[in-house]
């Protein structure tokens, strides 16, 4: 009896947080009504052996649930598909294409962007602690990876946002190097 | 037995035996050089290398099915392991990260040899810069991240440049580090056999080690609900042989039992028995013996012929026993020899068409019954009646007379419904015509439709394209045939840049040719030199030259680094890749360029003309795999027409000839020529997939049914058919329907055909010819 009383008191609390500020859930239901679209980005990549960063820009297409496009334009054209788990490369006329299907702990770390565009929680807690701060127009979300075999390549990705579009990603790699991705919507909704 | 008996005895006693020592030391062989062109062509010539002693042949499939991806993964490696342990085996492969890991070292290693990006030119201040800054913005991409542990090392790109050859060709997928299936249900491993294709016993031995081995390995484990499937050119090798063997005891066994039933209902003597049996027995020797001579290898095949030739050669001397138990052996020589002696003649004109036949299996049989057949109508006329002697009794029962007799009369009113029938045949024949011949050469195949599509799957499951494109070059060693691939893969770059073809393979990628790599090693500046050439190259770079010291350190090395051998591919995967690409014959080397379609729009087809006009002059010889199969049957088919009809024209001729009257001729060829129409039109009708040897076997109804018609003919001669001829005619048919009719029963393609083309063919002959005999037969 009084276990259940408690656990009734708990649940309503939780239930109260949830109205009354912004969290996870919101935030990932807010992304998962992302109908998808064209969006413009800046990638900028810190790099120990290089003495400067390196720049390079292009267009992203989303199509939820599962398939992102991205098109760099500068400075060298290229193309990488992400379609289900499956990564096709293309660049100099030339065609890669890898199953994803085989290499676990590469598909977390590409699934990371997929997962958080589509809001699928779930799919991202399996390889990444989650850890939000922010309110509903200015959020950042924390990706830290749980999984050893991502760990070794990748210390955590901090995605910012309002709303449901993400502004900024940032992975920072293992060894110290990082990756700045910044994005832009081309067709203001 | 008179002194010339005695001789003619012993003759053939002394033929027997050498004939029996040449048997013994024959090679009998079931391998598929049975299908494959006697006179190839150029082109031909590459693709019966390759199925012989390609490294193709002996590549075996392996997949691991049941339990979880945890366990298949881990007998994989524990397979794989046991299995290059073994001599037995040259290469292992299940695509375990330690041997992944090898070949990307090996490329790392000996990247400045193996690069064809590596030319004076990428050395100097511009190329050292073009170079650089290509592979930094490959660090921008998703790509580049693969790139990054090596930038400092190999900052020219050379190893992405080469492990892009590498993956060009689709790799499988992998699970838990091993190769795997796509559907992730079974986990794979590519073996390749020391013994060559065409061993069939070294085969045989391989893939028992490997269930032997894999039994083990999953009983250890405790695994033993995970099963091995296998497959590959050498497991269809084993097991059609096995299939040979098998058959050729069973349908002999089967045809031999039946035929000594039937004789001794009929001679109700087992001492003639055994004399019928004796032409029978020299016949099947003389064939072997004449094949292994001209031929030097027997076919199983051709011995499995040997039950239908057991029923066509008894015949000789049932007609002798029957027609001379109460003529006497002088009256039948004068009144029965000349008509079984013209039947012998359309039988060996029949047999002998075949002869000329391009497909060695074709002509072998051809050889094998024409020989055959000789010899029994040989030893019967001269060696069994001075064996037999004269006291040949046969019995004759009224009751079976009477009941001949009455049947011949009665099938005499079917002539219109018949001649209607024949009609419908041939109308129907007429309408299907276009799609009556399958034009493909698989139709051949002894492999089960079960085992081809298992071979499929693995082959779809391992990514190993059908190189239905190859293009071919040669060379008198291996250096001089990978010199030649390397000029030949000159031709092919452009076509890869302009998207005509996706890609090629060449065994130069890596195992370039000594004075390639001799060229490139020579483009590598000394390290002094490359300094400054960097420090001028980097100026304006974000990658400072100071950090590429273990750049300059590799390149020293490279320079001063020996040049790669087969050897020292050892047993990796790329040594895999070259071996298969390369081919050592009897008249040198030849290296194979399988062709990658460009895809897209183009689907898998190449555009054959701009391939062969970009590799003009170059002495490169482009191979259409498929179309040359397809060909290839296509000339077995188109021959077989010309030689069958030929072979009908000289049974028609020699008819002619002999009886000298063509309404006899007409009487003759009427019923067989029914009778190959409705067998066809039957068979068809039944769903029966008509082949090449179907065809064949419609001239072999004409030439083994002449035989009966030829006997109905002397009633139009005057003769007159009393009970004995008549008894001897329907036992002869009975063991030849027997005969033919038992290889219908076999699962190799090949005598299922002859069998139920022949079988029936020559029953309806010989009703036939009973239908449409003369009417003046007494009763």
């Amino acid at each position: 009896m009084i276990r259940r009383l408690f656990t009734g008191l708990v649940l309503a609390s939780l239930a109260t947080t949830a109205h009354a500020a912004f969290n996870m859930d919101q935030l990932m239901s807010e992304l998962a009504q992302h109908k998808g679209g064209r969006a413009k980005f800046v990638e900028k990549r810190t790099l120990a052996v290089l003495d400067r960063p390196l720049v390079a820009t292009g267009e992203m297409t989303y199509t939820p649930p599962d398939r992102l496009e991205k098109r760099t334009l500068t400075p060298k054209p290229e193309t990488m598909v992400l379609d289900k788990d499956q990564v096709s490369i293309e660049r100099d006329k030339r065609k890669y294409s890898i199953s994803l299907a085989s290499r676990p702990e590469a598909l977390a770390f590409v699934d990371s962007i997929r997962n958080t565009l589509a809001g699928n929680r779930a799919a991202l807690e399996k390889n990444y602690t989650l850890q939000l701060s922010g309110n509903n127009d200015n959020w950042v979300l924390t990706l830290t990876p749980t999984e050893q075999k991502i760990a070794a390549l990748l210390q955590r990705i901090t995605v910012s946002g309002s709303k449901d579009q993400i502004h900024t990603i940032d992975y920072l790699l293992a060894d110290g190097d990082r990756s700045e991705l910044s994005i832009e919507p081309l067709e203001p909704r | 037995m008179t002194p010339s008996a005695r001789r003619t005895l012993l003759l053939w006693l002394l033929a027997m035996l050498a004939g029996a020592a040449v048997v013994w030391n024959s090679r009998f062989s079931t391998d598929i050089s049975f299908f494959l062109p006697a006179r190839p062509t150029v082109e031909q010539q590459v693709l019966v290398d390759q199925l012989k002693e390609g490294a193709v042949s002996r590549l075996l499939m392996l997949a691991i099915e049941g339990g979880d991806t945890a366990q298949r993964a881990g007998l994989s490696r524990e397979l794989r392991n046991r299995l290059a342990a073994l001599p037995e085996f040259v290469s292992v492969q299940n695509g375990d990260a330690a041997s992944q890991d090898a070949a990307r070292d090996f490329l790392l290693r000996h990247r400045y040899l193996l690069s064809p990006a590596v030319t004076p030119e990428r050395f100097t201040i511009d190329g050292l810069k073009a170079a650089i800054s290509n592979s930094i913005d490959l660090l921008a991409s998703p790509a580049g991240m693969l790139l990054k542990p090596y930038l400092t090392r190999d900052p020219t790109g050379e190893l992405v440049e080469l492990l892009g050859g590498l993956n060009a060709g689709a790799q499988p997928d992998s699970r838990d580090g091993v190769w795997s299936s796509h559907d992730g249900q079974r986990a794979l491993l590519l073996v390749q056999t020391r013994a060559l294709g065409s061993d069939t016993d070294g085969q045989e031995k391989a893939i028992a080690l490997i269930r032997e081995q894999f039994a083990a390995a999953s009983g250890r484990a405790g695994l033993t609900d995970l099963k091995l499937q296998l497959s590959g050119p050498g497991l269809f090798a084993v097991k059609s042989r096995a299939t040979i063997k098998h058959e050729v005891t069973r349908l002999s066994l089967i045809s031999l039992s039946a035929i000594i039933a039937v004789l001794f209902f009929v001679y109700r003597s087992p001492r003639l028995l055994v004399l019928g049996l004796l032409p029978v027995a020299s016949g099947a020797l003389a064939g072997i013996v004449a094949v292994s001579l001209a031929n030097g290898t027997v076919y199983g095949i051709t011995v499995g012929f040997g039950s239908a030739l057991i029923g066509e050669a008894v015949d000789y001397s049932i007609y002798y026993f029957v027609q001379s138990s109460r003529l006497g052996m002088t009256e039948w020589r004068q009144r029965f020899w000349p008509t079984i002696r013209l039947g012998v003649l359309t039988s060996v004109c029949g047999f002998g068409a075949l002869l000329f036949s391009g497909f060695p299996g074709l002509a072998q049989l051809g050889l094998y019954s024409l020989t055959g057949v000789l010899t029994a109508a040989l030893v019967t006329r001269f060696v069994l009646p001075p064996l037999a002697g004269t006291a040949i009794q046969v019995p004759l029962p009224a009751r079976i007379g009477k009941a001949l007799h009455a049947g011949l009369r009665h099938v005499q009113t079917l002539r219109w419904p018949v001649i209607g029938l024949a009609l419908a045949a041939f109308t129907y024949l007429g309408a299907q015509r276009d799609q009556l011949w399958l034009p493909n050469l698989s139709v051949l195949s002894t492999v089960s439709a079960e085992d081809a599509a298992l071979d499929a799957r693995l082959r779809a499951d391992l990514s190993t394209p059908d190189a239905r494109y190859l293009v071919v070059v040669t060379g008198p060693d291996r250096e001089a045939a990978l010199q030649a691939a390397e000029r030949a893969g000159q031709r092919l770059d452009p076509l890869v840049a302009d998207g005509v073809i996706g890609g090629y393979d060449s065994p130069a990628r890596f195992l370039p040719s000594a004075t390639t790599q001799a060229t490139r090693r020579a483009s590598l500046p000394s390290p002094d030199e490359l300094q400054r050439r960097l420090q001028a190259a980097l100026v304006d770079s974000p990658l400072s030259a100071s950090k590429l010291a273990p750049f300059i350190a590799d390149v020293d090395a490279a320079r001063r680094q020996p040049l790669l051998g087969r050897h020292d591919l050892g047993g990796s995967g790329l040594a895999l890749a070259v071996d298969s690409l390369l081919l050592q014959g009897a008249n040198g080397w030849s290296a194979l360029l399988p062709l990658r379609p460009a895809g897209g729009e183009q689907g898998v087809d190449i555009p054959v003309a701009v391939v062969r006009a970009a590799l003009a002059g170059s002495g490169a010889l482009f191979v259409d795999t498929k179309g040359q199969f397809d060909a290839l049957y296509g000339d077995y088919l188109h021959q077989a027409v010309w030689l069958s009809s030929a072979g009908f024209v000289a049974i028609v001729v020699l008819l002619l000839a002999t009886l000298r009257s063509p309404r006899r001729l007409a009487g003759v060829l009427l019923p067989l020529v029914l009778a190959v129409a409705l067998v066809i039109a039957g068979l068809h009708l039944a769903g029966e997939r008509l082949q090449l040897l179907h065809l064949v076997g419609m001239l072999l109804i004409v030439a083994v049914g002449s035989n009966y018609a030829l006997f109905f003919d002397r009633i139009a001669g005057g003769a007159n058919l009393d009970t004995a001829t008549l008894m001897s005619m329907a036992v002869a048919a009975t063991t030849t329907v027997i005969g033919f009719g038992t290889l219908a029963l076999s699962s190799v393609p090949v005598l299922h055909a002859v069998g139920v083309t022949v079988g029936p063919g020559a029953l309806l002959a010989l009703l036939l010819s009973a239908v449409f005999a003369s009417r003046e037969v007494p009763a």
